[in-house]
């Protein structure tokens, strides 16, 4: 029997146990081929959902669903942690302390947000990156009254627009609230331009310039200065603050790197096959990868459908056949009610077109039809 | 001339090879030369521009093969 172990029960896991399960029906109904999934938790969290919390329109509950329930039910689903990869022996070994051998192997781990990198962006900046910090971040929304919101970004980090989504809609729900006259937005970002996309920069900052939001390009935070309220950067210059919002710089999980199998917990990976350099029987998707793209919940979509479909062939003694494009496509919300969105690929750049409220919508539909598309219906 | 510690950031898009320069800059002495190899045009033009605001001395810069050197010294 042909063993496909899957170390990750988020989006790019989950979408790929469902797709390989569709397509081996019949091989796994004879127990020719066996899927498992080892995740870290029972839960399964909607991450994108986080930032909608931040502004009151989500709600906690609305972003967990049980991982088992998202599974088809012939794939064997452990809450178990890996802790050991002995990638030499094709096995892992987990929290529990049993040994999970493979023939196959897909790491989608994920990654997670690094305040500490940062020296008092813990202490002082507010962000949504976990349920805790989102709860947070809506409160500080609710009750701030006026003055300077600063907007810092470290890189890499997950999910390519937040950094615009919420310098969008902060300025919005300030506006509701019309407190804009007695608030000064500043948007920082570590490169020479406001986005890492060139043609999102440049639609952003007509917007930016269009709404009175100024900016500062090649900032990179060295630290944060709480009892002054000051951020000084690498670069030496200062941003003074109120109201601190972060994006901070992310690092693949641990396990990863205590496994040294990537340097930060990225996995060098073929940008084609997403086989992981230097082994022929593993692979690696979503954000544990270390392609140069963007490290969002649609590049895990995208590559689980391929890496499903070539999986599925090398069980069964084919060949894989389809190669990774780079393919992602991210929703950016450009305020409370208007959004538009990027899709690109290794190849082909993103064009954003002016935000309308169809998009915007669409993608608060696509919240809800999240949980139908990681079981693989959409 | 002497001796620039390499950073290597071939293979590395936008903004890595940035990203690696600051890292290496906050290691280094001031005075230390150091020399960054990329892959990434994008990298290229910002590696320069953000020298110039932090005040750094871009010494050289080339192409070859598609592989961009910029040497730098730290001012301070």
């Amino acid at each position: 029997m042909k063993r496909i172990l899957i170390v990750g029960g988020g989006t790019g896991g989950t979408i790929l146990a469902n797709n390989l399960a569709r397509r081996l029906r019949h091989e796994m109904d004879a127990a020719r081929v066996s899927v498992t999934v080892l995740s870290a938790s029972p839960r399964h969290m909607y991450q994108p959902g986080l930032l909608y919390v931040a502004f009151g329109k989500m709600a906690v509950s609305d972003l967990y669903v049980d991982q088992e329930t998202l599974l088809d039910p012939s794939i064997h689903f452990h809450v178990d942690p890996v802790e050991t990869f002995d990638l030499d022996h094709n096995e892992v070994k987990a929290k529990s302390g049993k040994t999970y051998g493979y023939d196959y192997l897909a790491i989608c781990t994920g990654s997670r947000p690094t305040l500490n990198a940062v020296p008092g962006l813990m202490e002082n900046a507010h962000h949504v990156y976990t349920e805790e910090a989102a709860l947070k971040t809506a409160e500080a929304l609710r009750t701030f009254e006026g003055g300077r919101v600063a907007i810092v970004t470290g890189v890499p980090h997950k999910c390519p627009m937040v950094p615009l989504e919420l310098t969008f809609m902060m300025y919005d729900y300030f506006k509701d609230r019309e407190l804009l006259d007695k608030v000064s937005f500043k948007y920082t970002y570590p490169i020479g331009r406001v986005h890492s996309l060139e043609n999102v920069a440049k639609w952003a900052a007509p917007e930016f310039d269009r709404m009175g939001v100024s900016y500062e390009t090649l900032f990179n935070a060295k630290e944060v200065d709480g009892a002054q309220r000051r951020i000084h950067s690498e670069e030496g210059s200062v941003v003074e603050y109120d109201l601190l919002i972060a994006v901070p710089p992310h690092k693949g999980m641990e396990v990863i790197e205590q496994n040294k199998l990537g340097p930060s917990g990225w996995i060098p990976t073929n940008r084609a096959t997403l086989g992981m350099e230097g082994r022929d029987n593993v692979f690696v998707l979503g954000d544990t990868t270390n392609l140069p793209i963007s490290k969002a919940g649609s590049t895990a979509h995208y590559e689980a459908e391929v890496l499903g479909e070539n999986l599925a062939r090398l069980a069964t003694d084919g060949r894989p056949m389809r190669s990774y494009e780079g393919k992602v496509f991210c929703f950016i919300e450009a305020g409370k009610d208007r959004a538009t969105y990027a899709s690109f690929d290794y190849k082909n750049p993103p064009r954003p077109q002016p935000p309308t409220r169809a998009i915007h919508w669409f993608k608060l539909a696509y919240n809800r039809l999240y949980w139908n598309s990681v079981r693989g219906l959409l | 001339m002497s001796e620039a510690k390499i950073v290597d950031a071939r293979g590395s898009f936008c903004p890595g090879p940035l990203m690696e320069l600051i890292a290496a800059m906050r290691a280094a002495s001031v005075g230390e030369e150091l020399e960054v190899l990329s892959t990434d045009r994008g990298s290229a033009e910002d590696i320069p521009e953000w020298i110039k605001k932090v005040g750094h001395t871009l010494i050289s810069s080339s192409e070859e093969a598609g592989v961009y050197r910029l040497r730098v010294r730290k001012a301070k």
